[in-house]
């Protein structure tokens, strides 16, 4: 059958968005605070339960952490277990513009 | 507690363990996790979903070197529907019943290919494992066929709408036991493993993730089927915020109703919060986890007593006889 | 080299010189000395395989499934109940377009419990997607193994070797066994276009939706029912391998040239007697007797049953008088399989202007009750001297109510 054997088989290749862009699934965003967030305060690596706790992966460790807003489902996760509570859950609906 | 040692090399690729080859732990901290992830946001997983937290970490713990065996579940839906792949390891779906067996086919066909040092893993739900599944799991363990065998427990068959599994708690309200809750006591998995008598068996939370990761590294270095079962707490079927995934995976623990231990050629310790719960002789009221969660909304006062006084009796056992350990993980 | 022995021991050396690389075993009357002569070879170091004692049917396919999908020649066996066990399994091999070869030692199919043969097991399998293909002899037995081997890989699609329950498992009959070099120049090593590996992973087998969709790279991917439009073409079009790979195996091994059905004493036959296995076998003995009498019979026995060679089977058949079609299984509430598709062959076909051929349906054997030739001959005496006046009436032999 040669190459084609993935056209005649369930055969999945890895990629993001199998769900489509999951941000759109948000009532609420999660907003980190630099200022009260560990590493954002320190200047250096440190802390990341955000990062850790993460059910989707879409937060990366940087200084502060970054969320990738495209795919974040608002679950609140990182919110709730955020040590110093530098994470707030904002309504999507009060924000003017989406960020991209 | 947070290690701010050098953090290069992290994005490399996890070697994989060889058999036989006992890993020399230090203690996994948050820095010393790798960066890298193996599965692609943008999956079809519920918002705060446990398994998430356990599929991700456990992952990373596994590293590519890995083919993983999936059967109908919540991950099967997590990992991606044709023709996109939320994981980035090589995986295969298979019939509900046949994880095990599944995976002593894999183990086979890559001795008998002469491909070396791959992982094979089993990743299945509570249904999949201590109901229709453990047939073909209960004969793996007897081969002693080679691979990791990690059941996800989300207390119910969540997959298909929160029906009850044998692992569902006792009087907890499920989609078919919806208004007396369910009348039987939760079924203990790791002590049906533990019976087989296999290498290593070990218990964790989706709330404990690097208790998790050290476990998976460990499990990989030994011989036989071997044995995981990760607590993880389901928003919607258990009836709770998605944000407080965590905290009632904690509370499960810190109540002492789910204990995090490891069994190791028989000789069982407990680990991590649930070690520090036995050193501090000091459980949370389970009322607190109960009342925590919708499902548990017709349990009553008498009931949830009842419920006390068996982790008591429980605890009591582990407060006298168990050592303390020289090996730690993180917590 | 020329041997006595019996059919499963056939059935296990053509898997030994097909040089499977896993077996599953699960025990079985009456295909377990099949399995016994595996692990024995395996044991005394001649034949190199990974032998999986498994401890249910349902996880002797799921192992060749995952053993098959990264990328190893995989071979199970089974009867009866073991293969109804197995069936949710046989559905996903077929659509995972698996390679993998099983063979069936038919049985009859509880309930009641029956150890003996009839083809109500590999017959109630015929819509699962598998090729088909049933022994008439020991030699067609150990042949067919070896031909399954190769027309699996080539086409993607897993085949059912099928042959009878103590009829063929248990008795001893010459036979010969293809040579080592010959069966390797054949048969090359499985190499599958894609096989699970973390160098190029994939999810295989995932659930797949009603409708087309875009994959990663924004192409569109197939759906469900692509996927198994593809696999009902690809069986269609096996047909035609079969025939390649029968030709080989005769240039090779000096043996076939039958791939789809076989015939005797049917070319200028009035009235033909169609049966599978050793039945068809049993026929020619009847037949023989018929024939000294002056009736122009003859007899056809299918070989492949799916994918159904419909063109092959309705030559052989459009231009008779009648047919007779002897079957040990049944699809209830109707009539057996093999008569309702020869029909369904014959509706076109068979018609040029004229009726075309009446097809009659015996059922016979279940659950092993004996043939003997004298029911087989007044049967077929009957149905080629007599007009039937109820063609569609199912007809049984030996029942003993």
């Amino acid at each position: 059958m040669g190459d084609d054997y993935r056209w005649r088989t369930s055969h999945s290749k890895s990629g993001p968005g199998d769900a489509g862009k999951t941000g759109s699934w948000r009532i609420l965003r999660p907003v980190i605070d630099p200022a009260t967030c560990i590493p954002g305060k320190r200047g250096t690596p440190s802390c990341y339960m955000c990062w850790l706790y993460c059910p989707d992966g879409v937060i990366s460790q940087g200084i502060p952490p970054k969320i990738d807003y495209e795919y974040c489902k608002g679950c609140g996760i990182c919110a709730e277990e955020c040590p110093t509570k530098a994470i707030t859950m904002v309504e999507e609906s009060s924000l003017i513009k989406e960020d991209t | 507690m947070h290690n701010r040692s050098d953090r290069s090399g992290q994005t490399q690729m996890d070697r994989p363990e060889t058999i036989g080859e006992r890993y020399m732990h230090t203690k996994t901290t948050i820095l010393t996790l790798p960066e890298e992830e193996l599965v692609h946001p943008g999956n079809r997983a519920c918002a705060g979903c446990a398994l998430g937290i356990a599929y991700r970490i456990g992952l990373k713990a596994l590293g590519k070197n890995t083919i993983i065996v999936v059967p109908p579940s919540c991950l099967t839906v997590l990992q991606g529907l044709y023709p996109i792949a939320a994981t980035k390891l090589p995986s295969l779906n298979v019939t509900f019943a046949s994880t095990a067996a599944a995976a002593t086919g894999l183990l086979a066909a890559l001795k008998a290919l002469n491909k070396k040092d791959i992982n094979v893993v089993g990743w299945a739900g509570d249904g999949g494992t201590s109901d229709i599944g453990l047939q073909a799991l209960s004969g793996a363990c007897e081969r002693g066929d080679n691979f990791l065998f990690i059941c996800y427990d989300n207390e119910g068959y969540m997959n298909t709408g929160v029906q009850r599994s044998g692992t569902t708690p006792l009087g907890a309200l499920t989609a078919n036991t919806p208004i007396k809750g369910k009348l039987q006591n939760k079924k203990d998995v790791p002590a049906i493993m533990r019976a087989h008598r296999i290498s290593y068996v070990a218990t964790c939370s989706a709330a404990y993730p690097l208790d998790l990761y050290d476990k998976i590294k460990k499990a990989l270095t030994y011989e036989g089927v071997k044995y995981i079962h990760i607590h993880t707490p389901c928003p919607p079927g258990w009836g709770f915020e998605p944000r407080y995934a965590v905290k009632v995976g904690k509370l499960a623990v810190e109540t002492g109703l789910y204990e995090l231990y490891e069994v190791i050629n028989t000789h069982l310790r407990l680990t991590g919060a649930s070690k520090k719960l036995m050193e501090k002789r000091k459980l949370l009221p389970v009322k607190d986890y109960f009342k925590a969660q919708n499902r548990f909304a017709i349990l009553t006062d008498a009931q949830i007593e009842e419920q006390q006084k068996d982790v008591n009796a429980r605890w009591e056992y582990y407060f006298d006889i168990l050592d303390d350990s020289d090996e730690e993980t993180a917590d | 080299m020329q041997i006595i022995e019996s059919g499963n021991v056939a059935a296990a050396l053509g898997v030994k010189l097909s040089r499977a690389q896993v077996i599953a075993a699960y025990p079985i009357t009456p295909q377990t000395p099949l399995t016994e002569k595996l692990s024995e070879l395996i044991e005394a170091g001649d034949m190199t395989a990974e032998y999986i004692p498994v401890e249910s049917e349902h996880s002797a396919l799921a192992i060749c499934i995952a053993s098959s999908s990264a990328g190893a020649r995989s071979f199970t066996a089974t009867s009866a109940n073991g293969l109804l066990y197995m069936h949710e399994q046989i559905h996903w091999a077929s659509g995972a377009r698996l390679p993998i070869v099983m063979c069936v030692v038919n049985r009859g199919v509880g309930a009641p419990w029956t150890v003996w043969n009839d083809h109500q097991d590999s017959m109630s399998q015929r819509d699962t997607g598998w090729i088909q293909m049933y022994a008439n002899d020991h030699q067609q037995i150990i042949d067919t193994v070896i031909k399954a081997f190769y027309l699996a890989e080539e086409v993607m699609i897993p085949v059912m070797v099928c042959y009878d329950g103590y009829l063929l498992s248990h008795t001893y009959m010459p036979f010969d066994i293809p040579d080592v070099s010959l069966a390797d120049s054949f048969l090359p090593p499985y190499k599958p276009a894609y096989c699970l590996d973390p160098c190029e992973p994939a999810n295989l087998n995932t659930v797949t939706l009603p409708d087309v969709r875009p994959d990663i790279n924004g192409n569109r991917a197939h759906g469900y029912m692509e996927i198994r439009h593809l696999l009902q073409q690809d069986m269609l079009a096996s047909m035609e391998t079969l025939e390649r790979v029968d030709s080989r195996f005769k240039e090779v091994f000096g043996r076939g040239g039958n791939p789809f059905v076989e015939s005797y004493r049917a070319d200028d036959a009035e009235f033909i007697a169609v049966g599978i296995g050793s039945l068809s076998y049993h026929l020619r003995d009847v037949v023989d007797n018929l024939r000294d009498e002056g009736i122009s019979v003859g007899v056809m026995s299918i070989q492949l049953y799916r994918p159904f060679p419909y063109s092959a089977v309705a030559e052989v058949l459009k231009d008779r008088r009648g047919i007779i079609v002897f079957e040990k299984a049944l699809s209830y509430g109707y009539q057996g399989p093999v008569c309702s598709d020869i029909k369904s062959a014959l509706y076109h076909q068979g018609r040029q202007g004229n009726h075309g051929p009446y097809v009659l349906n015996y059922i016979l054997g279940l659950g092993g009750r004996e043939i003997t030739t004298k029911d087989l001959y007044d049967a077929l005496k009957l149905s080629c001297t007599t007009d039937p006046t109820d063609p569609d009436k199912l007809r049984w032999i030996g029942l003993k109510l």
